[in-house]
């Protein structure tokens, strides 16, 4: 019989019943919950009179709704406010930890758990969100699910699922220089497409992958759902053990030394097969920036928008077509030519430390291209903007003609009042280009928070490592 | 034993198609974002496909019925008024895992979906609401594309007990679904109420994993 991979095994150790289709209970270590996806999980709760099964295995934070700027004020949108105080509501009557809009550990839910030490290796994470993929980094299995999950988790602290195939995507050698987490991220959905991880859990592993810090490792899986994949997850090792041991939830004393000699397993055997293996050279990968209204619509910053002439079938050149009439994009234009209104750096792919730290690097003294009508830096979380401001990145970027927001999702999705207008074109470092993501007809490229810098300073896309 | 409590029970359905002729349909054009600040389950219906069914900007709240149409928008049609089945492209669902997608089709009138292929939140996601998700091959799909646009009033007859749809012309194609989740689409059972048969076994289960990974539980 050939080995387990990670994934058999975080499945396995989480199995509480199975049923002869093969559908499983499996038992949720983390619930993080967030305002937009739990008001009416909660209302089922209250209708069936069911309390929650462990209430201290949720924690909750409102991301979606925040304002990013003048915070102490208030939320001004009433919509926005409800959503939001019907979260603080909740979590007081049935007892959830919540960080709330003013504390200083609030930012985006796939920021603050890894950072709180609310994600462990071996835990299955969930929460109602597709972004939970993140943090799979940990060697945790986690996954989005929907408001009547939420509900089955609250109400049961289990999920009845399937098990998926299982992918590895081993990415080997180095990256090169100004080639980051987001860039691989990109290449690999460029390689498989949007739809190319359904059905799958991917394990992304080889030398490149565990060259990558942990915050890379968190970009890399976030992304996972944007290959299609509920989840993704890279394998235990040193890093990330030095990243959770001290964070104010992990355990200590002789806890941890118990769960670190469990953390080490997590790793898939030498001998396990999976279901789909996908190769990738590092040194092949470049910058990315996506063209499109799909995250696969992306090419390296040193290519041209494609000609939909060339699509491989008739269902790809309608999609391309459409994707170039939406974008305002002639086929074979080069990417360097793209021309930019707005930046935005931040969500929860690319907002943390190191994402600042790397597009502040870009700046070095430079000012913001006079076209460019916003540039802005939202912050994961908090402790992430206090982090930042006490190594001065604040003034870099202010210096340079960016702005300083708090921390949100905001203008990932322009839930909150942050968003582009109609037919603004955006560099942002998120995850989404889908039609009117950003706001309704917006235009988004993804790219790494040091190209969006540096598209920031130029006015349109160039090649950061030229820069 | 806990009483589950019911949604819309799914059998037996005879319905109007609708052809989305479009792959990678994200939930962010399903419902926009700035429909899911509703706290209830419910209203989602008018809003459904939103930024590519009207020509204006909606907001929650508003009155839809006097908002500009597009008419070119395959569900303004009048031919498609009615329509319980949506034809779609493959990865149709992906994106965001806001289960206001499901709600949204639903509440519009939707009982059924055929792609070739969900993103899996979706997929899972329309289970819980009474939508049934069905996986035809890419092949199938497209000559259903073709048959829908050539007939009007083109009608889909599909059987969840024996996981079939047929058209029209008498073809039959056969799908597949988890059978618990076809129990549970089939009686209405949401899943809350069967889990908690299990009780025992999620106890025994905490009661082991507090023994060999007691940090869990602090």
């Amino acid at each position: 019989m050939s080995g387990q991979t990670l994934y058999d095994k975080l499945w396995q150790s989480h199995l509480v019943h199975t049923e002869a289709d093969g559908s499983a209970l499996l038992y949720i270590d983390r619930h993080l919950v967030h305002e937009v996806t739990s008001p009416q999980a909660f209302e089922g709760l209250r209708l069936a009179g069911r309390k929650p099964w462990r209430a201290a295995a949720a924690v909750a934070v409102p991301d979606h709704n925040v304002p990013t700027t003048h915070r102490a004020e208030g939320i001004v949108d009433p919509v926005s406010r409800l959503q939001v105080d019907t979260l603080d509501q909740n979590c007081a009557e049935f007892g959830i930890v919540e960080f709330k809009m003013n504390d200083v550990r609030q930012g985006i839910v796939h920021v603050i758990g890894p950072e709180q030490g609310l994600t462990l290796p071996g835990m299955t994470v969930v929460c109602g969100d597709s972004h939970t993929s993140t943090h799979g980094a940990f060697g945790a299995l986690a996954f989005g699910i929907g408001t009547s999950e939420v509900e089955h988790v609250m109400a049961t602290q289990c999920l009845m699922t399937k098990k998926s195939k299982a992918m590895r995507v081993l990415v080997e050698g180095e990256l090169g220089e100004g080639v980051t987490a987001k860039d691989v991220a990109l290449a690999i959905i460029g390689a498989i497409g949007t739809a190319g991880g359904t059905g799958y859990a991917i394990e992304f592993a080889g030398s490149a992958i565990r060259g990558l810090s942990m915050e890379g490792r968190m970009t890399l899986c976030n992304m996972a759902i944007e290959a299609g994949a509920r989840a993704g997850m890279v394998a235990v090792d040193e890093k990330t053990i030095a990243y959770v041991q001290g964070r104010p939830a992990a355990p200590t004393g002789a806890m941890w030394d118990q769960a670190v000699a469990w953390w080490h397993t997590l790793v898939s055997d030498d001998d396990a097969v999976f279901d789909r293996e996908v190769n990738l050279a590092a040194a092949d990968i470049l910058p990315q920036v996506t063209w499109g209204t799909s995250p696969e619509m992306v090419v390296a910053v040193t290519g041209r928008v494609p000609d939909p002439a060339n699509a491989p079938n008739e269902v790809k050149r309608h999609d391309w077509e459409r994707a170039l009439a939406y974008m305002g994009l002639a086929a074979n234009t080069p990417i360097e030519q793209i021309v930019v209104d707005k930046v935005f750096i931040g969500s929860c792919t690319n907002s943390r430390i190191e994402d600042l730290r790397a597009a502040a690097a870009v700046i070095k003294g430079r000012k913001k291209a006079a076209n460019v009508k916003l540039a802005m830096v939202v912050p994961g979380s908090g402790l992430v903007k206090q982090q930042a401001e006490q190594e001065g990145l604040d003034k870099l970027f202010v210096d340079a003609g960016f702005e300083w927001r708090d921390p949100g999702c905001s203008m990932c999705l322009a839930m909150n009042a942050d968003r582009l207008e109609p037919g603004e074109r955006c560099a942002a470092t998120s995850n989404r280009n889908f039609e009117g993501r950003q706001g309704q007809g917006g235009r988004t490229h993804l790219v790494s928070p040091a190209m969006a810098a540096a598209a920031a300073l130029a006015g349109h896309f160039v090649d950061v490592r030229e820069f | 034993m806990e009483e589950s409590k019911l949604m819309r029970a799914f059998t037996l359905l005879d319905g109007l198609v609708v052809p989305l002729d479009r792959a990678n349909v994200d939930t962010d054009a399903i419902i926009p974002k700035q429909f899911l600040k509703s706290i209830k389950r419910s209203g989602f219906g008018p809003n459904l496909f939103d930024e590519w069914r009207y020509l204006d900007h909606g907001e929650p709240g508003q009155d839809n019925s006097g908002r500009p149409l597009n008419s070119d928008f395959v569900l303004n049609q009048p031919r498609y008024q009615g329509a319980q089945v949506l034809l779609a492209r493959e990865n149709f669902g992906c994106g965001s895992s806001r289960e206001h997608a499901p709600w949204a089709l639903e509440d519009y009138g939707m009982r059924a979906i055929i792609a070739p292929s969900f993103a899996d939140i979706f997929y899972n996601n329309c289970f819980k609401n009474g939508l049934l998700p069905i996986v035809l091959d890419a092949a199938v799909v497209d000559q259903l594309f073709k048959e829908t646009a050539a007939a009007e009033g083109y009608r889909l007859h599909i059987d969840l007990t024996a996981q079939t749809v047929t058209t029209p012309a008498g073809a039959t194609f056969k799908f597949e679904v988890d059978a618990h989740r076809k129990y549970c689409l089939l009686n209405g059972l949401d899943d809350i109420g069967l889990t908690l048969q299990h009780v025992a076994e999620i106890r025994a289960y905490e009661a082991q994993r507090k023994q060999t990974a007691p940090w869990l539980f602090t």
